[in-house]
């Protein structure tokens, strides 16, 4: 699927009140899925996924969100430490990583 | 809450690039809290009312806790030691700090970066390549009849930027606000901005530069293949409206977001929607401008700018300043493994580096100035605790339109500011290198040498 990684607003309150503290570590670990997506991967809301890339793996929940919000085979999560693992540091020359719409492998922990 | 109140109109939230200078805050002076802001927003609520002075130590040296003295020595021996210094971050800090950093970078001949470089870098690159059609958020407010948002989620990112400027409020030429304007929104994913648009238009991922090249060629009246829908997602017949409405109105912005500068294509992308704003500006009147995300770091382009000629990934190691992304930006030295110091203000790129170059900070003295506690913080050989700008350090910001805006802070901290603290690093590092300052250092040293032929 593709991860695109982005602010939103409990992102941004929550760092304010810490970017160590649980808050912020729960805001950017949940990853918002299609609906559709997540009945044919067999997941339901809250569940532990693991997304992958050549640069690395982290493990999320997801958060369902309908099909009219978010297409199939998109993933949305909050700008974070997990988002950022997963992003490779080749940057084209630009000095910018690709930071959204690039591939992620999921796959469902705990099967 | 205490008797000793105090109400402070007109003071600047620095969370966001809209820098709203309307806030109204009531502080309790003896508790040290802002305990209400009026005219804010749930970000800015936030930013003002998270605010307190933790008991954090002033200064961590190695993990023990130091005076800010202390720290200001070792952060100087680090410095003086390496041979390739990156000084990393300043988006959320005053102008007057950012001087003095790029002042430090001068003196060390080392490298000077900002988080432009992974924000709207790209676009400071294609802002080189095509230009700018540029304008003030008060120009959108009172001039605007079509505003497109393209590859940004304002109302969670900068929620005021509808009610304040683009898409209600009322000017002099759209005495009506939101009835006297159109509002598209174009984005790859049906956010919560897309309430306020009249015209959602959704891009398949990856696909903004060949609508965005679309638009160029019908804005000109030339064909562009129907099978651009399948290609983009978005049907031809939506294009040319959007392209008729884009000729026909008074006056359009174009307000983008980081959609377009952290996906492939980068720059181009940016570019590419620059280009399509000049073309418009043979039919009617129309600008671009990036949507910044940090307090001030539109103030960190213009200062690094004036004091180097270049926005971001300038290097002196050559005793002039160079720029070129790709090499002297912080991702990629970090993740070639070049730099061998850094010093991070007010920035957490442990968080939001990639994984490489997080590895490098791991193995290189990292010195860090910041409010809170941080994961970078966490890694730092030399750790500063320092005030936050806007709540209690005064001072230049800049506005994500490059209007400069001063800072009204609420309370005193206990903290040094990163002025203060960057200041003293520059001081002990003209002791401990014999420089002098800077560009007049090395212009000096060359008389002693006398004229090389």
């Amino acid at each position: 699927m593709v991860l695109i990684a982005g602010r939103t607003s409990k992102q941004g309150t929550s760092l304010n009140a810490g970017k160590l503290k649980d808050e912020y570590r729960e805001v950017t670990s949940t990853a918002e899925m299609n609906t559709d997506d997540m009945g044919r991967l067999g997941l339901k809301e809250g569940d532990e996924v693991r997304l992958r890339t050549a640069e690395g793996e982290v493990v999320v929940r997801c958060a369902a969100r309908d099909a009219e919000d978010l297409p199939s085979g998109m993933i949305f999560i909050a700008y974070g430490p997990p988002s950022s693992r997963l992003m490779g540091s080749d940057t084209a020359l630009s000095g910018m990583p690709i930071s959204k719409n690039f591939e992620v492998e999921v796959e469902r922990v705990g099967k | 809450m205490s008797e000793n109140i105090r109400v402070i109109e007109n003071a600047t939230c620095t969370f966001c690039g809209c820098v709203c200078d309307d806030q109204i805050l009531t502080v309790d002076m003896d508790a040290k809290r802002i305990t209400k802001v009026q005219n804010t927003c749930v970000l800015g609520r936030a930013w003002f009312t998270e605010h307190a002075h933790e008991d954090r130590p002033e200064a961590i040296i190695g993990g023990k806790e130091a005076t800010t003295a202390e720290a200001v020595e070792a952060a100087a021996q680090i410095l003086a030691a390496a041979r390739f210094p990156v000084i990393y971050g300043l988006s959320d800090t005053t102008c007057e700090a950012q001087r003095q950093a790029v002042a430090i970078a001068d003196m060390l001949g080392g490298n000077i970066d900002t988080t432009t470089s992974v924000c709207h870098g790209p676009s400071g690159i294609a802002f080189e390549g095509v230009g700018e059609s540029t304008s003030t958020l008060g120009e959108i407010r009172n001039r605007a009849d079509l505003v497109v948002f393209w590859g940004g989620n304002p109302a969670e990112s900068h929620p005021r930027l509808f009610g304040r400027y683009a898409v209600t409020p009322k000017g002099m030429y759209v005495p009506n606000g939101k009835r006297d304007r159109t509002v598209v929104l174009v984005d790859v994913r049906r956010t919560k901005s897309a309430p306020v648009a009249d015209i959602f238009i959704q891009v398949k991922p990856g696909k903004d530069f060949e609508v965005l090249w679309a638009l160029r060629a019908l804005v000109k009246g030339r064909p562009v293949d129907p099978g651009i829908e399948a290609t983009t997602g978005v049907s031809l017949a939506t294009l040319e409206d959007l392209a008729a409405r884009m000729k026909s109105c008074r006056y359009g912005a174009l307000l983008f977001g980081m959609g377009l500068t952290m996906t492939r294509g980068r720059h181009f992308n940016s570019g590419a929607l620059l280009a399509l704003a000049t073309d418009l500006n043979r039919y009617t009147h129309f600008v671009a401008k990036p949507v910044r995300g940090h307090g001030n770091v539109t103030g960190a382009d213009n200062v690094v700018s004036w004091q180097t000629g270049f926005p971001f990934g300038v290097n002196f190691s050559r005793g002039f300043p160079r720029f070129n992304p790709g090499e002297f930006t912080t991702v990629d030295l970090l993740s070639r493994g070049d730099a061998d110091a850094a010093l991070i203000i007010a920035s957490d790129p442990a968080s939001n580096f990639p994984r490489a170059a997080v590895e490098r900070l791991g193995e290189i003295p990292v010195i860090v100035l910041d409010p809170k506690a941080t994961e970078t913080g966490r890694l730092a050989r030399v750790a500063f605790t320092t005030a936050t700008y806007g709540i209690n350090v005064p001072g230049t910001v800049y506005r994500m339109d490059d209007v400069a805006i001063g800072l009204r802070p609420a309370f005193d901290s206990p903290y040094p500011s990163d002025e203060d603290v960057l200041m003293a690093i520059k001081q002990r590092l003209e002791e401990l290198t014999g420089a002098g300052k800077g560009a007049a250092a090395v212009a000096a040293q060359g008389t002693a040498a006398g004229p090389a032929a």
